[in-house]
């Protein structure tokens, strides 16, 4: 589902973020991105949602190669893609329900359609009471989930998710990591990045464990702890 | 190194299709082409319905903003309307093109008067009226002015006329510039004049006026394209945030677009009706004057407005503009507004 082949991302002014980073992540698997900040973590999402381009090596998620995208492509990319942010990135001008319906709505579903699987991605977070609510009075797990919801919602093959316990407490962070590891059983195939290594460590996934923008432990295709 | 590399790049080729396959797969379920239409369509009428309930949510600002393009699209408005009542007068007036004979010396009043009623018996003449030269002379020194140089000739220095009035059929310029050079080829008749020239001059006036019109119309266009482009650029920078978003979940360009282009025809359009209502406002306090003037004359004549295309198009035009002035500034903001 995701695969990187010798990349590398050097910034402006000369700063390597990431170098010579290569794994596979078979469909359908569940990894966890770690590695303290600047390791290069938020990086290597970027990569693969086409926000930074690599500056050598090959980026493949999905069977396409990012690397070559043309620039009109990267919207397709990101509709085949749920993400949730550290920042949940969630509109306070509009209900719950309407941030969550966005990405159906972009993708061009009917008037029905959008109805009825925004209330199936509230209901499996568990926010369905809260659709008519403004994320604005919501508290922050609850937004994380409203996040989540959204990036569920198009039934994405692969979910990306970038510090999703950052500031919750640890019953809150179990909670949402449950969520994921029940995407993970229907087949979707899920990366988390995140530092909270006591979590982590109850779970029985494999790790990227970036250093100073390089891979010092990788999940391969081979069958990793299940 | 460099064969594992290869391993991979095969596993990678050998993947891709299968999947890409179930992506496409996955795609075909989810919508019809139907569908995807009439989600289109809805979706275009939600943003248009939208983006106008914004403009109305803040009606001081859209008020302000329509105001100002309403003033730059009157005044050519106005000038076009000027225009078009100028040629209405004026067309009234073509018909009104004379020639005046001006008789030889030793042209008797009996010859002349049977002159004039040959001339009044001709195809293509209305009428011919002869003015004696004693007549002539009593008019002469009542308009002129020149009384007292008058009264020092010995002899009345004037010839007789006969102004003859063309039919109304036959009224076209070379019809009576014919004309003319017939009656001029007449023995009795020294000068046949037309009296064409002011005529011309108006019309020549007229078109200078058209010209000025469409410049000074022009110029105030690429007025109203720059202050709709510095709206929607204002209107842009608020909605920041939405549209970083928007790109993240797979937004293309032309649907962040949207929504600005129709705040942009909005604008145009209020600008336009604005326009309407203030030219409306102005032919109305200009109706009573004109009517007075035109009875003065009279005259039947009556203040041409706005007719129904007029008023279409001037909306029409306006909206564009408005359209226009977003796309403008649209492409060029959005692309500067990249999620990093």
């Amino acid at each position: 589902m995701i695969q990187f082949d010798q990349v590398s991302k050097r910034y402006e002014g000369g700063y390597e973020a990431l170098s010579d980073v290569s794994f596979h992540i078979p469909r359908g698997e569940m990894r966890f991105l770690t590695g303290h900040s600047g390791a290069g973590k938020s990086t290597l999402l970027k990569l693969i949602m086409v926000m930074e381009r690599a500056s050598s090596g090959q980026v493949i998620v999905g069977g396409r190669n990012l690397s070559k995208l043309a620039v009109r492509h990267i919207p397709e990319v990101r509709r085949e893609v749920g993400v949730v942010f550290q920042n949940h990135q969630l509109l306070f001008d509009r209900s719950v329900y309407d941030n969550v319906a966005l990405p159906l709505i972009i993708a061009g579903y009917g008037h029905r359609d959008v109805g009825r699987r925004v209330r199936a991605a509230l209901d499996k977070v568990g926010l369905l009471d809260k659709e008519r609510k403004n994320p604005i009075t919501l508290s922050g797990g609850e937004q994380q989930r409203v996040g989540i919801a959204r990036a569920v919602v198009n039934k994405p093959a692969l979910l990306l998710a970038d510090e999703p316990t950052g500031n919750l407490d640890p019953q809150l962070s179990a909670e949402i990591m449950h969520l994921f590891e029940q995407f993970k059983q229907v087949g979707v195939t899920v990366l988390i990045a995140s530092h909270d290594l006591a979590l982590i460590a109850r779970m029985p996934y494999r790790l990227l464990t970036l250093r100073k923008g390089r891979l010092i432990t990788a999940g391969g295709a081979d069958n990793g702890p299940e | 190194m460099a064969q594992n590399k290869l391993n991979k790049r095969r596993l990678g080729q050998l993947q891709a299709p299968a999947a890409r396959k179930d992506v496409q797969g996955a795609r075909r379920h989810k919508t019809g082409l139907r569908d995807r239409l009439a989600s289109y369509r809805s979706h275009h009428r939600q943003v248009a319905l939208d983006s106008l309930r914004r403009l109305l949510q803040r009606p001081a600002a859209t008020l302000l903003t329509s105001l100002v393009i309403a003033i730059a699209l009157a005044l050519p408005v106005s000038l076009y309307i000027g225009l078009n009542n100028i040629e209405a007068v004026s067309s009234g007036w073509e018909g009104a093109a004379r020639i005046s004979l001006f008789l030889k010396p030793n042209v008797s009043t009996a010859q002349a008067e049977s002159l004039r009623r040959s001339i009044a018996g001709r195809d293509g003449v209305q009428s011919a009226e002869y003015i004696s030269p004693d007549a002539a002379l009593v008019e002469f020194r009542a308009s002129s002015g020149f009384g007292d140089v008058l009264d020092q000739l010995d002899s009345n220095p004037l010839p007789g006329l006969i102004v003859v009035t063309p039919r109304e059929a036959n009224s076209s310029a070379e019809a009576v510039t014919a004309l003319q050079q017939l009656l001029a080829k007449l023995p009795e008749v020294d000068l046949a004049k037309l009296d064409m020239a002011w005529l011309q001059r108006l019309n020549q006036i007229t078109e200078l006026g058209r010209r000025l019109t469409l410049a000074l119309g022009g110029m105030l266009a690429v007025g109203v394209l720059l202050i709709i482009g510095n709206t929607i650029k204002l209107a842009i920078e608020s909605r920041r945030s939405e549209i970083l978003v928007v790109k993240l979940v797979g937004g293309t360009n032309a649907f962040v677009r949207r929504p600005f282009l129709y705040t942009g025809f909005w604008y145009g359009l209020c600008g336009g009706l604005a326009a309407w209502l203030l030219v409306q406002c102005g032919l109305w306090w200009l109706r009573e004057p004109i009517a007075e003037l035109s009875v003065s004359y009279q005259s039947d004549f009556h203040l041409l407005g706005l007719g129904v295309i007029d008023s279409l198009m001037l909306w029409l035009f306006a909206g564009n503009l408005g359209l226009l002035g977003a796309w403008l500034v649209v492409g060029r903001e959005l692309r500067a507004i990249e999620p990093s």
